[in-house]
């Protein structure tokens, strides 16, 4: 994720190749541009409206409209925490404001040390082991304050190993 | 010591993995290795008994034994205390798992084979009735096909309760300019509190792939989309799984099972935007755009996805047909009360101590599953308030809670029902801080087609700030009233059309939270 930007657009036109001939294929080419390069690169916008016969403004509109995508680089790690009712119940509000005052950061930003983006999400469908917490593709339920912080020390510490 | 195998189940679905079941499965087979033993770990889906979670299984001659919630620390235990041979005394032993009174008295019909497979074996969903639904329906035409879902009077599962067969019938009757159909299933379960999608995708994927067959082979179309949410990725991961053994073993492809009938299927991935829950939104973006709504008429039916008909169905109401095509329409018709036909999976979820899915005929009371089956809140605090249905719906005091769970006793009582859900809360809860996170979670997914929608949420954030400062209180409370109001009347959608309700009912029965300057620890962000 560190790659120069240089090397990102030889991968933004190999997924654009690789997938622009499904019907509806903008959202799978954002996804998976994201998904290698952990963010859409704004100079990405102009070879997918291109390849799609769209406008820059199409393409960039669609990036915009989806909390997901993200025109930045992000941290190491992505760390989702949810806000949604069922969490509200068991202490998500609370969580959230522990959540940014460990890390230092509020949502959309990134931690000094470049490891940890912090993101809200609206609910994980773990609604009955709540509160919730996703990092990066895993999914943590009944996460207490002190949960979190161990969650995040091994974020730090490397070796993603939750619980 | 034993030569055996002895099998044991520990569930792959997202709660178990969220309560550690990926790495209780490593350390148990390690500790079965040191001991000598030998074992053969299925990943199974969940019952939903989500409160046991990580729930682990032991198969034996009586059936199979339960243990939950397990944990590292309980690994030793249980061992030393017979978890191979099933032995119940050790504490988290729960005995058989059928008897578990949570499952035993519920109504599976959907969630028959839920927990009980590896979501992922073709072996297992055929021999526990997979595909009879499916070979029935190739030896049927269309609107026979058609009629047997409007027998089981099944309604629309993702909210709006929509005839499924009537839907169907419009999709099957319309003319597609391209010869070209599509199924599509709303898997963007956005609802706070839900679960009953994910858990069909992650412990039941070739139901709802069976599902979505056979609405193909019903309607004309040879084309099949899932649109999921991003948030789920193992119910992602395992759908495409299962999409890949189907059409490895000819379930789906160009030639399903030798009929010389197509049917293909893909899954896309949401990005985090709860108006693509909305059906036309959801279309707009499988077709690559913005998630705008779209003004209707005309009907996703006539025109759909990519202009053409267009079935857009939920996960439970297509998952709900294999069922009603193998044992027909009226068995499905028997379970339920009025025009609330068949069974609904109902969701606890929230501060509640037996948190899960529980599947039953329409007609249980809310009290009913809060206590006999929730036992209460996780807390142990008294209950307070409980919000039915999703974000978009009423939350509910005490005295509402021996409504019946059916579609017409919630609409008489300002509420619904929804997908199911249901969210409680203890006498922690502030109220108005509820009522204010509607609006704002309004601000934050509307799709901005709709002024009243748009703006009246953020103002409505405003006025409740200014309610919980307890400034200028009264007029306040009726310009919220007013706001209310607009968004009710003015909005395309139910997005903007319903986060009043809410709202009101928090405003309606709990007033005394909008009578006092707001406690601290409340919803600003
Ligand atoms: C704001 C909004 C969000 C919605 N979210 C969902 C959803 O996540 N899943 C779903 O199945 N239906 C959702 N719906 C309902 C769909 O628009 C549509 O009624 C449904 O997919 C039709 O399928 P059914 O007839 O099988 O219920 C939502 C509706 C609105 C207005
Ligand atoms: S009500 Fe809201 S979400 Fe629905 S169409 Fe209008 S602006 Fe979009
Ligand atoms: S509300 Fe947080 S996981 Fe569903």
């Amino acid at each position: 994720m560190t790659a120069a930007k240089e090397q990102l657009l030889p991968v933004v036109s190999d997924v654009i190749a690789d997938l622009k001939h499904k019907p509806g294929a903008l959202l799978p080419i954002l996804h998976e541009i994201q998904n290698r390069l952990g963010y859409i690169p704004p100079e990405s916008v102009p070879l997918i409206a291109e390849s799609l016969n769209q406008s820059r403004a199409d393409i960039h509109g669609v990036i915009s409209f989806y909390h997901q995508f993200r025109s930045t680089a992000p941290g190491k790690h992505t760390v989702e925490v949810c806000r949604a009712e069922a969490c509200q119940a068991m202490g998500a509000r609370q969580l959230e404001a522990h959540a940014k005052a460990s890390l230092g950061v509020d949502y959309h930003g990134t931690t000094s040390d470049n490891n940890i983006t912090l993101e809200e999400v609206y609910c994980l469908g773990n609604c009955a082991c709540s509160p919730s917490v996703r990092i990066d593709d895993e999914i943590v339920g009944r996460v207490t304050p002190e949960k979190f912080d161990q969650l995040v020390d091994g974020l730090r510490s490397q070796t993603l190993e939750v619980h | 010591m034993s030569t055996a195998v002895t099998r044991l189940f520990i569930p792959r679905d997202t709660t178990a993995l969220a309560m550690g079941a990926d790495r209780l499965a490593r350390e148990i087979a390690a500790e079965a290795d040191k001991r000598g033993e030998t074992v053969e770990i299925i990943r199974n889906g969940s019952r939903g008994m989500f409160w046991l979670e990580p729930l682990i299984e032991v198969e034996t001659p009586a059936g199979r034994i339960a243990y939950g919630p397990v944990d590292s620390q309980a690994i030793d235990s249980l061992f030393d205390q017979g978890l191979l041979q099933g032995e119940t005394s050790h504490p988290l032993c729960q005995g058989l798992t059928e008897a578990i009174p949570y499952l035993q008295k519920q109504q599976r019909l959907t969630f028959a084979r839920a927990g009980i497979t590896d979501p992922v074996s073709l072996d297992d969903y055929q021999q526990l009735d997979g595909f009879n639904g499916l070979k029935k329906a190739l030896q049927m035409d269309g609107q026979a096909i058609v009629d047997e879902v409007k027998a089981s009077g099944l309604r629309g599962r993702g909210g709006a309760a929509f005839p499924t067969g009537i839907k169907w019938q419009t999709v099957l009757d319309a003319v597609s300019p391209k010869q070209q159909k599509y199924i599509v299933c709303n898997a963007d379960e956005g609802d706070s509190g839900t679960f009953a999608d994910r858990m069909v995708m992650e412990a039941d994927p070739y139901m709802l792939i069976e599902g979505m067959t056979i609405a193909g082979l019903a309607v004309g179309a040879d084309q099949g989309y899932i649109y999921l949410r991003s948030e789920y990725p193992v119910a992602h991961q395992i759908l495409n799984e299962a999409i890949d053994k189907a059409e490895a073993a000819g379930f789906l492809g160009d030639n399903i099972l030798d009929s010389g009938k197509a049917f293909h299927l893909e899954v896309r991935l949401g990005a985090k935007a709860y108006i693509c829950g909305e059906e036309t939104s959801l279309l707009e973006s499988l077709e690559g755009k913005r998630g705008m709504v779209r003004a209707k008429p005309p009907l996703p039916a006539i025109v759909g996805l990519f202009g053409q008909p267009t079935i857009v169905n939920n996960v439970l109401s297509l998952a709900a047909v294999p069922y009603i095509l193998s044992k027909g329409g009226q068995a499905y018709a028997d379970y339920g009360m009025g025009r609330s036909l068949g069974t609904l999976p109902f969701q606890l979820a929230g501060n509640i101590k037996r948190g899960g899915l529980i599947e039953l005929a329409f007609g249980v009371t809310l009290r009913e599953l809060l206590e006999e089956y929730g036992g209460g809140t996780f807390t142990g605090r008294p209950m307070r308030a409980v919000q039915v249905g999703g974000p978009l719906c009423a939350y509910l005091p005490e005295s509402q809670w021996d409504t019946p769970m059916d579609y017409e006793s919630f609409q008489a009582v300002g509420a619904a029902l929804g997908h199911g859900g249901i969210v409680v809360f203890d006498d922690t809860v502030d109220m108005s801080a509820q009522a204010r996170f509607s609006m704002e979670f309004c601000v934050a997914e509307s799709c901005g087609k709709c002024t009243p929608c748009r703006i009246g949420s953020t103002r409505g954030v405003e006025v409740i700030d200014r309610i919980r400062n307890d400034e200028d209180r009264e007029a306040n409370m009726e310009l919220l009233e007013d706001l209310c109001e607009t968004m009710i009347y003015g909005s395309l959608c139910a997005m903007g059309g319903m986060t009043p309700f809410p709202v009101q009912s928090a405003v309606k029965h709990f007033p005394e939270d909008f009578n006092q300057p707001a406690q601290t620890n409340g919803a600003q962000s």
